[in-house]
């Protein structure tokens, strides 16, 4: 057993015997769904329904339902296509990169981030998949031959690495959970006794009976693909940033885009978890799990790249005035002081100058403010996107191309769509698998756990 | 001399450990042991050896690197070479840096799903197989060794497994596969 320092705080409250976990993660699942997961889920699933009709008018009428227009041809789609992507960042993060760096906390929060991070790449997929105009010919993204003669994808072209980099991410972050999840099927299903969740259980949990060359394979799998997904996680904004870095338009061709994006992305994604673990820790009443200590973790990681985010915001305005390039300065000042100033405020304020609350310990311990912050942090990574895109789009080299951007009812209901699909599939996630990865926390419980850290203690003392 | 299959039952990995440690200091082979969590030195104390699967996981990247690589040169200079943004493509190395993003997605999507699938394949989880572990409360809060002796062994092992804290020793005929 590893020992672990006394003035580290423990991670699991209470004294948890290993039954104990089985019995607390598996309660949401074995017992009865509550009246708010049905309402919540209710509602979750009308927004859902209501984006599947936008989004079907989108396909049957044609992108011209949307507000983009011939200036402003890239609006809502990307900008929402970005915000997703970026908020399935944290999922990776704090599987991959905490197991790399040996965090213990993350073994509570891990699986639900995981979900979240598959949910929010899909909701992604969805305005890529859109934006293309013409959907059922989306095939021809891949590098398929086409009846013309063989004229290829252009793999010079930052649009395909695209492609390739969200294909790569979703599958591998998709392994990654689910290998995660088998060992903990397995204990649902050695405990079901209904036939329906013993027979779903054993398909899902394909076996597993945990035998020590299978947990020996298991941990290296968990290992290696801790480190394959580490780079993965952060090429995919990267690639994403390059959609914008790569092009000549002043704003977007700034060399600072692929770590500014990478930034953001961890920030908005840390926000998101916040978000959507305060509510679940109190309906499953996991606080014994997801205590003050991992909330205060996740704060800290916000301020860190929510001050990245703000140097990078600075430097870009500094290197337009720096440069001498007027397009460049002139792109900037329309940013802030443009027809979507508000936009740009609103991004400076939720991003910039609300995350620095979080030095005060005070406030970063704090629950509820730290669920309004979630929520005001997320607005402000939308905004971001949003400035990045369509300020920049709707002023650029000619003014007679000038434009203004106004969303449609079609544009704001295929987003308030993918939130409700989002939120569809969380709230099943959350009844029905495990939202916590209990074999790992059993392998934690003797050195974080707060009764056998106290009783060591006590063993020092005397 | 018939053969037994001993099941110990553990309720903790301490004793788990000790016993694993017991028995193979008295030359006695432990044929696997079932747990809810992975122990850590236990492979050491039973002698499993290290897997292999992050050398597989290796050789799959570097075939995912050259799948990438042949694809982009045949498609990208070999078979339609087109001259985009005024950079043409006359040869791999000058278009290099642009194929290197898919270079690197496309390792790491064959190392990982060749991990994987290996993996599941290696260990036999597969959809519609029975749980391979014999008793259901190893995966909840009980740990379990198994060891195949000989009849006349056995109950020299079975004292040495108590006495390092063996809750629990059944026989059985549990058939396995690793």
């Amino acid at each position: 057993m590893h020992a672990e320092s006394e003035i580290r705080e423990p991670l699991i409250l209470g004294n948890k015997t290993y039954h104990q976990i089985s019995e607390d993660i598996v309660r949401p699942i074995e017992g009865k769904a509550t009246k708010q997961w049905y309402m919540l889920l209710t509602l979750a699933t009308i927004c859902f329904l209501w984006g599947i009709g936008c989004l079907a008018y989108t396909i049957g009428t044609g992108i011209g339902v949307w507000g983009s227009n011939n200036g402003v041809d890239w609006a809502w789609d990307i900008t929402n296509f970005v915000w997703w992507i970026g908020i399935g960042h944290a999922g990776t993060l704090i599987s991959a990169v905490l197991l790399l760096f040996r965090q213990k906390w993350r073994m509570a929060i891990n699986r639900s981030a995981e979900a979240m991070t598959i949910f929010a790449v899909m909701c992604a997929a969805i305005f890529v998949v859109l934006h293309t105009g013409r959907p059922w010919l989306d095939y021809w993204l891949f590098p398929l031959p086409n009846q013309f003669g063989s004229l290829w994808v252009n793999f010079n072209s930052p649009l395909l690495w695209d492609v390739f980099a969200v294909s790569t991410y979703f599958s591998v972050s998709l392994v990654f959970w689910y290998t995660g999840l088998v060992p903990d099927f397995a204990m649902i299903r050695d405990r079901a006794v209904k036939p329906f969740s013993k027979k779903l259980y054993s398909l899902l949990s394909v076996g597993w009976g945990g035998s020590a060359r299978h947990w020996s394979r298991f941990e290296e799998v968990s290992l290696v693909l801790a480190g394959l997904s580490t780079p993965l996680v952060f090429s995919v904004h990267s690639i994403v940033s390059m959609d914008f870095a790569t092009s000549v338009v002043p704003g977007w061709h700034t060399t600072i885009f692929p770590p500014y994006f990478v930034a953001g992305a961890v920030f908005s994604g840390f926000a998101m978890v916040l978000t959507l673990l305060l509510i679940m820790r109190k309906v499953y009443r996991l606080e014994n799990y997801i205590t003050v200590k991992h909330i205060e973790y996740m704060n800290i990681i916000i301020i860190v790249t929510g001050s990245i985010v703000g140097v990078a915001y600075l430097t870009e305005l500094f290197i337009s005035w720096y440069s001498g390039v007027e397009y460049e300065q002139y792109a900037f000042l329309n940013r802030a002081t443009g027809p979507y100033w508000w936009a740009y405020a609103a991004m400076m304020t939720c991003n910039v100058v609300s995350p620095q609350v979080f030095w005060f310990k005070k406030l970063r311990t704090n629950f509820a403010f730290t669920f309004v912050m979630s929520i005001v942090v997320n607005i402000g990574m939308w905004f971001e996107r949003f400035v990045i895109i369509v300020p920049t789009l709707c002023r650029t080299f000619i003014p007679s191309t000038w434009n203004m951007y106004h969303p449609t009812f079609i544009d704001v209901g295929i987003f308030t769509g993918t939130i409700g699909m989002f939120f569809t599939f969380f709230l099943l996630f959350t009844r029905y698998f495990p939202v916590i990865a209990q074999a790992e926390l059993k392998s934690i419980v003797k050195s974080s756990g707060q009764e056998h850290k106290e009783k060591a203690k006590h063993h020092h003392a005397h | 001399m018939s053969n037994v299959t001993i099941h110990a039952i553990f309720d903790d990995e301490e004793p788990l450990l000790a016993s694993a440690k017991t028995l193979r200091s008295n030359g006695i082979s432990i044929k696997d042991v079932f747990s809810p969590f992975p122990v850590h030195g236990l492979d050491a104390a039973i002698g499993v050896p290290r897997t292999w699967i992050a050398i597989c996981a290796f050789i799959y990247g570097l075939t995912g690197l050259s799948l990438a690589t042949l694809m982009m040169w045949y498609m990208m200079v070999h078979d339609w070479p087109t001259n985009i943004g005024g950079k043409p493509s006359f040869a791999y190395y000058m278009n290099m840096p642009a194929f290197i993003p898919i270079s690197f997605e496309s390792t790491v999507f064959c190392a990982a799903h060749g991990m994987a699938i290996t993996f599941y394949l290696r260990c036999w989880l597969v959809p519609g197989t029975k749980p391979k572990n014999p008793d259901p409360r190893t995966t909840d809060d009980k740990f379990m060794m198994v060891i195949e002796t000989k009849e006349e062994n056995r109950s020299n092992i079975e004292s040495m497994l108590k006495k390092d804290g063996a809750i629990e020793i059944n026989n059985s005929d549990f058939k396995y596969r690793n």
